[in-house]
């Protein structure tokens, strides 16, 4: 197997007398999607947070392009190219679509801010953050304030700002939450495509969407990963169906 | 031309033309209020950078204000006696040229806004305010206790100071100075908003984590328009101070701090021209409120009551409506 692009090993943390993560290693190889599934409060968003930065474990390490990741702020590994969507929405939502985009862009492009330069107005900029909005099909809204977005309309403008970051590998928190039948399918079919591009480790719970895509599935539950496999190995996994399937199925 | 341009155009052509006018029929003192609004309003831009487009409620922005203040008070003290600031290790004289001093209070406020800023970006809320407050007061108790430059009493500068070709003891020449920095100073806030800069420090007012996962960082934004805010604001101490001929530990004080801000929270917070218009209604209220009665601020409180309940815009939210995104 190649060297993975994203990797944890062995990470832990515990809130008081909760255990969120337990000993939890998984690695996100090149060109596929692993998705993380789980039932409600079995420590997802706080292994993302481990992952993206923003919170530390207490124990382990998080590898990012070879490099150990753990002591780096969210920012810089931002910067290395590891691309977050959130759960909830984490826009700003007073400013344009376009704004938002952006500021992805001008976060891609690194080095110092321009002081008396109209960003907008920026070639460069522009047509970065143009290109990544039509892909996500939102180019039509580009100076739509973000606020009257519909809660679909803001998961697209999600990916679309990750995708200006020229991403080394995605970290996507429920980018289908929210969304109806025809959204949904819309960007299973896109995700599908962006893993040609990067790698994506995918928190998902729209169970059609994960088996349509995943390369590969880890269980977690109780902040531990009981099961990882392709996708028949987790359907047929006796484990899993008890903790977790047989009770959504 | 959106109905918030055209409001900002009048309230400019506005402030220009009182102390035109009243150059014209000989009213010097209506020219002095004029300057006030323009410096006062000077100020207030400064504020809005921090408070309006980075969302730091900063109530010490009087630290900077009186640096600014002192910048000019010592500079000139020592100018008009003929003593150097100091002699070893080398020389500083004093001066009476307006734009050295300019310069002087802009640095000297930028750096003080770098370490206030340094330490209190760490926290946010109601404890960034407290801690704002709590440097102010320093600087205020520091000013007090501090013999060489007047202590309580404050400095007197008898000569306004100089700037090259204008003749600064005429008020409307000393007002077209305040009036072009006002200017500059809201050129620069309208560039600003637009930039990168400006960007992304919206952004993260609006949403620091998403300002994060592109891999920028708040706390450097804030720190930028923290410093740049604070030396806009002692800019407006120095002229004040100059208006004044005087500058005391009152230019330190909370009460400073928070008259400031008041500018913006009457004229609008985040509104470009929102100091301007709320430095103007507060001198007019000041000069026509304070003759009828010397406790014209239950009125100014009743009024600012009024904005926060019912025009969270300000005069320019009331006038213009509804903020729109620019760009």
């Amino acid at each position: 197997m190649a060297d993975p692009v994203l990797a944890t090993h062995g990470i832990t943390k515990s809130f008081g007398a909760v255990q969120a993560s337990r000993d939890i290693s998984l690695s996100l190889q090149p060109g596929e999607i692993h998705a993380v599934i789980g039932p409600n409060g079995a420590g997802k968003s706080t292994l993302i947070a481990q992952i993206c930065g923003g919170l530390a474990p207490d124990a382990g390490r998080v590898e990012f392009l070879g490099q150990d990741v753990t002591p780096l702020p969210t920012r810089k590994r931002a910067a290395m190219g590891l691309a977050r969507t959130f759960q909830i929405s984490a826009l700003a939502m007073e400013d344009t679509v376009l704004q938002n985009v952006t500021l992805g862009a001008l976060g891609a492009r690194g080095g110092p801010l321009g002081l008396l330069r109209n960003a907008l107005k920026d070639q460069d900029l522009h047509d970065k953050a143009m290109t990544a909005l039509d892909r996500v099909g939102l180019a039509g809204q580009a100076s739509t304030v973000t606020a009257e977005l519909s809660h679909g309309q803001r998961r697209q403008l999600e990916v679309a700002v990750a995708l200006t970051l020229s991403p080394r590998a995605f970290v996507m928190d429920e980018p289908m939450a929210g969304m109806g039948t025809e959204g949904s399918h819309r960007m299973t079919a896109f995700l599908g495509e962006l893993r040609d591009e990067a790698p994506i480790l995918l928190v998902e719970h729209d169970m059609d969407a994960v088996f349509a895509l995943a390369d590969r599935l880890s269980v977690l539950v109780y902040g531990e990963i009981i099961a990882t496999g392709t996708v028949d190995e987790i359907r047929n996994n006796p484990q899993v169906r008890a903790a977790y399937l047989g009770e959504t199925a | 031309m959106s109905r918030e341009s055209l409001i900002n155009a009048a309230l400019l052509l506005g402030l220009a033309a009182v102390p035109l006018y009243a150059w014209a029929t000989d009213e010097p003192f209506t020219i002095t209020l004029a300057t006030r609004v323009a410096i006062l309003a000077l100020a207030g831009v400064g504020l809005n950078i921090a408070l309006g487009l980075g969302g730091l409620v900063s109530l010490g922005h009087a630290a900077f204000f009186g640096i600014g203040g002192y910048a000019m008070g010592i500079l000139a003290s020592h100018a008009q006696s003929y003593t150097p600031l100091m002699e070893a290790p080398f020389l500083i004289e004093g001066t009476k040229s307006m734009p050295v001093i300019w310069i002087t209070a802009v640095v000297a406020s930028a750096l003080a806004a770098l370490l206030i800023g340094v330490l209190s970006l760490r926290t946010s809320g109601v404890y960034f305010i407290m801690i704002t407050l709590a440097f102010g007061q320093m600087f205020y108790f520091f000013a007090i206790s501090w013999p060489a430059y007047g202590g309580e009493d404050g400095l007197s500068i008898y000569i306004r100071n100089d700037f090259p070709g204008l003749n600064t003891l005429d008020p409307i020449q000393f007002f077209g100075i305040c009036f072009a920095l006002l200017v500059l100073a809201l050129w620069l806030n309208a560039r600003l908003a637009r930039s990168p800069f400006g960007l992304a420090l919206n952004a993260a007012r609006q949403n620091a984590q998403r300002v994060e996962t592109v891999g920028l960082s708040p706390f450097r934004l804030r720190l930028a328009a923290f410093v740049i805010s604070g030396a806009i604001t002692g800019l407006a101490g120095a002229l004040f101070a100059d208006l004044n001929r005087f500058v005391s530990p009152t230019m330190f004080s909370w009460q400073m701090s928070g008259e400031i801000m008041v500018f913006i929270i009457l004229g609008g917070v985040g509104r470009l021209y929102g100091p301007v218009a709320g430095a103007a209604l507060f001198i007019t209220l000041e000069h026509f409120l304070g003759g009828l009665s010397e406790f014209w601020h239950i009125y100014l409180g009743a009024l600012l009551l009024g904005v926060v309940l019912f025009a969270r815009g300000g005069v320019i939210g009331l006038l213009a409506g509804r903020k729109v995104a620019h760009g």
